[in-house]
């Protein structure tokens, strides 16, 4: 204890034992400097270039749906691929898409809202993304093999996914990633947790955090809460599949609704997690572009809160039409009318927040004004499917569809892309051009109405959802022919956001520091910020502490120079070493998981006894997991200590190998 | 806890540790518990459901269980878990001796109770005939307390890798905070199966 008060700064001269490091990557650039990185920054921009890289093919594999669809009969595609499109279009834009890019901004944009160096766990968190990221190939690996892509719909119903009715290894790859996403997110999100609870900057008390750290917090909360249940959903499939259990097996007193009620436990707090980032992007944008605070700031914190909380209370409005009993419907009916009450307190906030401001109508404000109002539309939609009987009329029609796509595409996404416009000059130094960052606005805003708004229609007039064609004769025809159509205008807009992005960043005009005048934290770095992020930790007197600091320049001075004085003394500013543990353990996950998923099971005339080549290959994953973890511990979570000049350059690295901050 | 108390909290003249005082891995470890505890809470349930529904001509769980083998069973983990708290005691105080005992002790009867429970699998499996494929109990028992075992498993080799570290010097007081993380997970793990004792054996004597 007397060992732990003391600072760890302080603790030099303190016998240690001496950590079994084999290899001490040093790299700064190159392949090697990204494998063994342990920068939230750079972990940030991996996750980034993952989920965009993915929206490349959820996006065409909805554009592929829309031509099947766009005209009556069509062959375009077979029902059989129909159905892996749905299903991995589903499964990509929720875990490999929406959800990655939001951990992007989590991991660059967080910490440097709270004043932090780095996350409190790095090495963690760099698992965290490789993990992800083998996940997401397992996940895709059908499309490579003769067994095809997933087909069994997001949800993956049983007893659809049972060795029965899907003897392939698509189901196995879709269950297994699903799993690892799943670890990936619970190890991310408790190492945000962590973070954001403990390594603020000094006067970074709670109700000082930027909206978006609290958004950060609650979403990390509900995955943490809510994963464990889709885990152990999937995991009780896999055991049905692999070695042949009960759970979801009929004859044998298996309940398949029991899938449902888990994988909603799970689906619908996930909808939250999707949509707090995106209301937590949409409270740093609007106060900045409308020049003035945020409208009841504690409310929107609250609210916030209050969502996820009811967040887990709601799961069987998914489940109306499974005959729940009429205590329990009208149970989740009014839970799900109340959550609406939170969401709405919000969407007044952000209203009070434009009113009398002085709107400056940049790219990321028609964004988040778009937002705004599309996620209201898909809000108010979402309110008609909580009364139960008419829920009943719509469940599984195109009406759903287009419901969740406002939610989605007219939330979330407005909101990432509102984020990636807003946080790229701080990211990258560079300025995107307004113009054709306006361009794809509108593109976007019109391609996405005209794709989902018609849907609406083709619902109430009963198209059903996942039906690969439809007849002629059904008065769907000018309804999907217009959606199609605005599917393509969509496209094209998102085309245009994307080649803009990478032109700036290759090309685009440099930028000054705080190019919009902004209120956070994250705004007082130069940009691209230092891999140590803040020359000196900040003190935080306000909330919004940037705009604080703007305007009492003369006292932040003083108190800057006095701790730049004070860390120095200390020994500098402490950084982690960089470790290939985190990616030999994700690595060691990959080969693990091809073995229990991809792998046939051994021919007995071939392998007599237990092993073959599937249990050899899993085992063979598990050890290298195992070794790379016993290393990683092994070597310790020790840094070293970088001293810096005035202006922020690096005057030396010393190598004593101090312990991280709080991370004893 | 005695730990944290001292450490910094906001205070910008000296070097930052954390913001709240509590270690970053004691926390970790209380969040993760959370997510645990939802892991577990829905095996449980599964269970709990499933026991409602049993198909024509299940064999009854009471007539599979020997209560007075799990009771002997969960006593030892009851006591391990004292002498978890004992080792955390001894390194807090440095007293690496002590912690050598506790420690041993501690794995000592979580290799016990893992040694019941197999002990407890066969007897269902070859005697009376409950396998994990021919019955929905089968299905949910083995799965539940198989993830249960999992979890001593696990902590087990934890403690081991603790019991060398105190030999080799790379465990020590200023290491305490590791001791502390470790003990919450070992009393989770014995709390979680207090929960399953009732609900899965206890509930069938009612």
């Amino acid at each position: 204890m007397e060992a732990l008060a003391k600072s760890d700064f302080l603790a030099k001269g303190e016998e240690s034992a001496k950590p079994l490091v084999l290899w001490r990557p040093t790299a700064k650039t190159g392949l090697l400097s990204w494998l063994t990185t342990v920068d939230h920054k750079r972990i940030g921009f991996l996750y980034g270039i993952s989920g965009l890289f993915f929206f490349i093919f959820g996006g065409i594999e909805a554009l592929l749906i829309r031509i099947q669809l766009a005209v009556p009969n069509n062959t375009f595609l077979t029902s059989a691929q129909y159905s892996e499109m749905f299903t991995m279009h589903g499964t990509t834009m929720i875990f490999l898409v929406v959800m990655p890019i939001g951990a992007a901004f989590f991991n660059f944009i967080m910490p440097l809202q709270i004043g932090a160096r780095d996350v409190a766990f790095p090495r963690l968190n760099a698992f965290s993304f490789w993990t992800f990221l083998v996940g997401a190939i397992i996940v895709n690996l059908g499309w490579f093999m003769k067994d095809g892509a997933p087909d069994a719909g997001w949800f993956g119903y049983a007893p659809l996914t049972t060795r029965t009715f899907s003897p392939t290894h698509a189901i196995d790859m879709w269950v297994m990633g699903l799993q690892l996403l799943g670890v990936a997110s619970i190890a991310a999100a408790l190492n945000f947790i962590v973070t954001i609870i403990n390594l603020r900057a000094p006067g970074m008390t709670m109700m000082r955090l930027p909206v978006f750290t609290w958004m950060t917090l609650f979403t990390s909360f509900l995955i943490i809460l809510s994963f464990p249940a889709i885990t152990i959903a999937l995991v009780e499939i896999m055991m049905d599949r692999l070695f042949g259990t009960n759970f979801f097996e009929v004859s044998n007193g298996g309940l398949p609704i029991l899938w449902q009620h888990l994988f909603w436990i799970f689906g619908h707090p996930e909808v939250y997690i999707l949509i707090l980032p995106a209301m937590g992007i949409i409270s740093e944008i609007l106060p900045t572009f409308a020049r003035k605070p945020l409208f009841g700031y504690p409310i929107v914190v609250f609210s916030g809160a209050s969502i996820g909380f009811l967040g887990f209370g709601v799961w069987s409005h998914h489940m109306f039409t499974t005959g729940m009993g009429t205590t329990a419907t009208a149970a989740f009916a009014l839970m799900t009318m109340a959550i609406a009450v939170p969401t709405g307190v919000k969407i007044f906030n952000w209203i009070g927040t434009l009113w009398g401001g002085h709107l400056s109508m940049r790219t990321p404000m028609m964004f988040a004004i778009g937002f705004l109002w599309m996620f209201m539309i898909g809000g108010l939609s979402g309110i008609m499917h909580a009364a139960a009987p008419a829920d009943a009329q719509q469940h599984g029609s195109y009406f759903i569809v287009a419901h969740f796509h406002y939610v989605l595409i007219g939330g979330s996404l407005f909101a990432l892309f509102a984020g990636i416009h807003y946080w790229f000059p701080l990211m990258f130094g560079r300025r995107v051009s307004e113009f054709w960052g306006k361009m794809a606005f509108w593109l976007v805003f019109i391609g996405f109405n005209v794709t989902f708004f018609p849907m609406h229609f083709l619902g109430l007039e009963g198209m059903p959802r996942r039906t690969f064609t439809y007849d002629a004769n059904m008065g769907w025809n000018t309804g999907n022919f217009w959606s199609t159509v605005g599917a393509f205008i969509l496209a094209v807009g998102v085309a245009i956001y994307f080649s803009t992005m990478v032109y700036t960043y290759f090309r685009g005009e440099r930028t000054t520091k705080d190019p919009w005048d902004g209120r956070t934290l994250e705004w007082s770095l130069p940009n691209p910020p230092p891999e140590y992020n803040f020359q000196v930790l900040p003190t935080v007197h306000a909330r919004d502490g940037w705009w604080y600091e703007k305007r009492h320049r003369d006292e932040v001075a003083r108190e800057a120079a006095e701790h730049a004085k004070a860390e120095d003394s200390h020994g500098g500013i402490h950084m982690p070493f960089q470790s290939i543990y985190p990616f030999c353990a994700s690595l060691g996950i990959l080969i693990g998981a091809i073995g229990v998923a991809v792998i046939n099971p051994a021919n007995p005339a071939l392998y007599p006894g237990f092993w073959g080549p599937k249990i050899a290959v899993t085992i063979l994953g598990g050890a290298i997991m195992f070794v790379s973890v016993v290393l990683w511990s092994l070597e310790g979570n020790e840094g070293y200590h970088i001293h810096l000049n005035k202006d922020g350059s690096i005057r030396g690295e010393d190598a004593h190998a101090g312990h991280a901050p709080g991370g004893h | 806890m005695s730990s944290t108390a001292a450490a910094a909290t906001i205070d910008h003249h000296h070097d930052p540790t954390t913001s709240t005082g509590i270690s970053n891995k004691k926390l970790l470890m209380w969040a993760f518990l959370a997510s645990d505890c939802m892991f577990f809470g829905c095996l449980i349930s599964t269970h709990l459901i499933y026991r409602l529904h049993p198909p024509p001509g299940t064999l009854p769980a009471k007539e599979v269980f020997s209560i007075e083998l799990t009771s002997f069973s969960t006593f030892i983990l009851l006591m391990s878990s004292l002498m978890m708290a004992l080792a955390v005691n001894a390194i807090q105080k440095g007293n690496l001796k002590s912690l050598r005992w506790s420690l041993l002790t501690t794995i000592l009867f979580g290799c016990i109770f893992l040694g019941c429970q197999v002990y407890e699998f066969r007897n269902f499996v070859f005697e009376k005939h409950l396998t994990i494929t021919n019955s929905i109990l089968g299905t949910t028992f083995f799965t539940l307390t198989g993830t249960h075992g999992l979890h001593v498993l696990i902590g087990v080799i934890w403690l081991s890798g603790m019991l060398i570290y105190s030999f080799t010097g790379r465990l020590a007081e200023r290491d305490s905070i590791d001791v502390e993380m470790m003990g919450l997970y070992w009393h989770f793990v014995d709390i979680v199966w207090i929960v399953i004792f009732t609900a899965v054996y206890l509930l069938e004597y009612l």
